[in-house]
């Protein structure tokens, strides 16, 4: 369709765009705001001391680095590629949101800002933020759509455990759409003195490109420990997409590599060819939303359609633009996993390997119980484990028809 | 000269403030709004905002969102708020109107083919909530070309840097969005306001109307004293709600009763200081 770019790693351009993607479709009120923080941004970037300080976070208190663990038994099982987890399930707090959360949080300190503004979908990212939040002693606000708190009890009361005010989204559809909408009008109205920590590599640049970067601690080390292991790169790398922030984080040091295959993998719910999905990049179309242009699931109208998906942390209308402009490029491919194959690797992997995923992640192993078969048992897939599964335990039981 | 200029020019010759009230297209249904589009310039509306309904607005607030839900409902798209601009325009050639709204709705009808078709429709600006002027020349470009007008917001975050960005292609008339936060939740301090439109006066011939939390016939009446336009939103609105399960004329004719008390004390605002 066009050129390749000499490389892939190089956006987004000063404007924030991923090709025709990204950008800063926001409310004037909030430009002055997306401005500073770009700027901000961009000098903590480059700052020894702050990527000390949040190395030195990482490792003491997420416990980075996380393993890149061989899954022997579900290699035998599948009788192909070797598979590899890396376990972003391991980290405080049980996923890979913290590594993002952690970086904002020192920027909102850097740029003196008092109270911290999340929202979240499956609770991972509301947990990560109050943690962070509680650890450096600010105030904290989650949104979160109602039928989020009903699915992942557990995280909300977490978060309130860690200090946090859960508001409850009632708008919309009551996922997190609604929480991103929500938590958008909070900053508008209270621009002095807040700080939104997005929780994933979508919304108004710089967002985007500093999710990613705080995500690609990811990559880089499934690199060098994949080197380490094997003396050699993966073949095939693979995460599950939502917004795209694991996603991205674990593509990102890959994208140059041509020998190295990449997945996505969305939810498609019920089915792709049903309504109720989240297969924003295989079923969607360009728009415009939460500041950003990118794919999104929308009417003829440009209304936004409901997604919908068992696992609440990929049930989400839009993803990151960074993955737009790849799809669109051919770089990363992007497949689905439904429900039910989601159900079914969040068991396989609990029986074989003592490992409970998030359903999120559940859907990235789904996938590859699909191609490790077909590939020769010399080559080496990665798949990013991005959570654990406890939070998931109370709806998994009741998908499986089971009273606990 | 466009119709939006020539109603600035006629309100600055007259020394009033122009009254903008704001509805949402469809709400609660197509012919309640073209109903309620129609009483408008009798009532005393100056220029109108007539909102895009969107599923997902951002800088909305609960009743505005609501209103657009109900919109939706009903079955609003953005053709169809292309067709009741048709049909208001048979009856009024003069009054301007301003489409406001979320920018995914137009970008799915199709940017440029959007403003061609405003444009024809009868539609003299836009004021895009989501296009900041970083983003807004894929809309200015074509919008131009037919004559629209792309309103620019100005906010109380705008420094004397961003005002350079913001002025720089503007067109039509500014809009000062009186508070930082989203539509229908605070009310203004009218003092902080006259002291940013003074600033505004400094820098731009540009008119400049005023929005965001103004409810009652008082408040808009003290920003007429100084502002090109008073913009009343969500009080509107919430007006067109309370009376969803009346008969239509009803509804009509209580929203419009209330848009000629805010109008009147608009009008007469600079008339009582002089
Ligand atoms: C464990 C886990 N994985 C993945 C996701 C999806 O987000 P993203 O696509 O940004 O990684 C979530 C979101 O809540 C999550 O909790």
């Amino acid at each position: 369709m066009s050129i390749p770019p000499n490389s892939y790693r190089s956006g987004p351009d000063d404007k924030g765009h991923f090709g025709g993607y990204g950008g800063r479709f926001v409310a004037e009120t909030l430009m002055p705001l997306v401005l500073d923080l770009e700027r901000a941004y961009d000098a903590a970037r480059d700052d020894p001391a702050f990527r000390g300080e949040l190395g030195a976070m990482l490792k003491d208190y997420v416990g980075r680095e996380s393993p890149l663990y061989y899954a022997e038994r579900l290699t035998q099982h599948l009788g192909g590629a070797k598979i590899y987890l890396k376990r972003e399930d391991l980290n405080h707090t049980g996923a890979h949101k913290i590594n993002n959360c952690l970086g904002q949080i020192l920027l909102a300190r850097r740029m003196g800002k008092t109270r911290i503004i999340a929202e979240t979908g499956a609770g991972q990212h509301g947990v990560a933020t109050a943690t962070v939040a509680a650890r450096f002693g600010l105030p904290c606000v989650v949104y979160m759509g109602e039928v989020d708190i009903e699915r992942q009890k557990p995280n909300v009361f977490r978060m309130k455990l860690l200090g946090a005010e859960v508001r409850p989204v009632t708008s919309g559809s009551r996922t997190l759409k609604d929480a991103m909408n929500e938590a958008l009008r909070d900053w508008v109205a209270n621009v002095h003195d807040t700080f939104y920590i997005i929780g994933s590599a979508a919304g108004p640049h710089p967002y985007p490109a500093m999710v990613r970067d705080f995500q690609t601690v990811i990559g880089n080390e499934t690199r060098a420990q994949m080197q380490a292991k094997e003396g050699r790169l993966p073949d095939l790398v693979v995460a599950c997409v939502g917004g795209g922030s694991n996603a991205i984080g674990m593509f990102h040091p890959f994208l140059d590599d041509a020998s190295v295959a990449i997945h996505g993998v969305e939810a498609s719910g019920d089915g792709l060819d049903t309504e109720r999905h989240a297969a924003t990049l295989s079923k969607g179309s360009p728009g415009v939303l939460h500041g950003a242009r990118s794919y999104l699931l929308q009417d003829r109208d440009g209304q936004i359609n409901e997604a919908h998906s068992v696992s609440a942390g990929l049930d989400y209308p839009g993803v990151g633009p960074e993955h737009a402009w790849l799809k669109d490029q051919g770089r990363v491919q992007y497949f689905s996993a439904s429900d039910k194959d989601a159900l079914a690797a969040f068991q396989l992997l609990s029986k074989l390997e003592g490992i409970i995923p998030a359903l999120e992640s559940a859907h990235a192993v789904a996938h590859v119980m699909r191609v490790a078969p077909q590939m020769e048992s010399d080559k080496l897939i990665a798949i990013c484990l991005s959570g654990r599964g406890d939070k998931d335990v109370f709806s998994v039981a009741a998908a499986l028809g089971e009273k606990i | 000269m466009s119709r939006i200029a020539d109603r600035f020019a006629a309100l600055r010759r007259d020394n009033r403030a122009a009254f903008v009230p704001f509805i949402t297209a469809g709400d609660p249904d197509f012919e309640t709004a073209l109903a309620l589009l129609q009483a408008l310039p009798e009532a005393g509306a100056d220029l109108i905002e007539l909102g895009i309904p969107f599923s997902d607005p951002m800088a909305d607030g609960p009743v505005n969102q609501a209103s657009y839900l109900r919109a939706l409902a009903s079955g609003m798209t953005l053709p169809k708020v292309l067709d009741m601009v048709r049909k208001f325009r048979k009856g009024d050639a003069k009054t301007p109107i301003v489409l406001m709204g979320s920018y995914n709705p137009i970008h799915a009808y199709g940017t440029a083919r959007f403003a061609k078709d405003a444009a024809e429709a009868g539609i003299d600006g836009l004021l895009i909530v989501d296009l900041p002027p970083e983003e807004d020349e894929v809309l200015r470009a074509p919008a131009a070309l037919h004559g629209l007008d792309v309103v620019r917001f100005v906010t109380p975050t705008s420094d004397a840097k961003r005002l350079d960005t913001i002025l720089d292609g503007a067109s039509g008339y500014l809009y000062y969005v009186s508070m930082a936060g989203i539509t229908g939740t605070k009310v203004i301090s009218s003092d902080e306001t006259e002291a940013a439109v003074a600033r505004l006066r400094a820098r731009t011939r540009l008119p400049a109307t005023v929005g965001f939390g103004i409810k009652t016939p008082e408040q808009a009446a003290a920003v007429a004293r100084f502002a090109d336009g008073v913009v009343v939103g969500t009080a509107i609105v919430a007006r067109v709600y309370e009376n969803v399960n009346a008969k239509r004329a009803a509804l009509v004719a209580n929203v419009a009763e209330f848009c000629s008390e805010l109008a009147n004390s608009v009008h007469a605002a600079r008339g009582k200081d002089v």
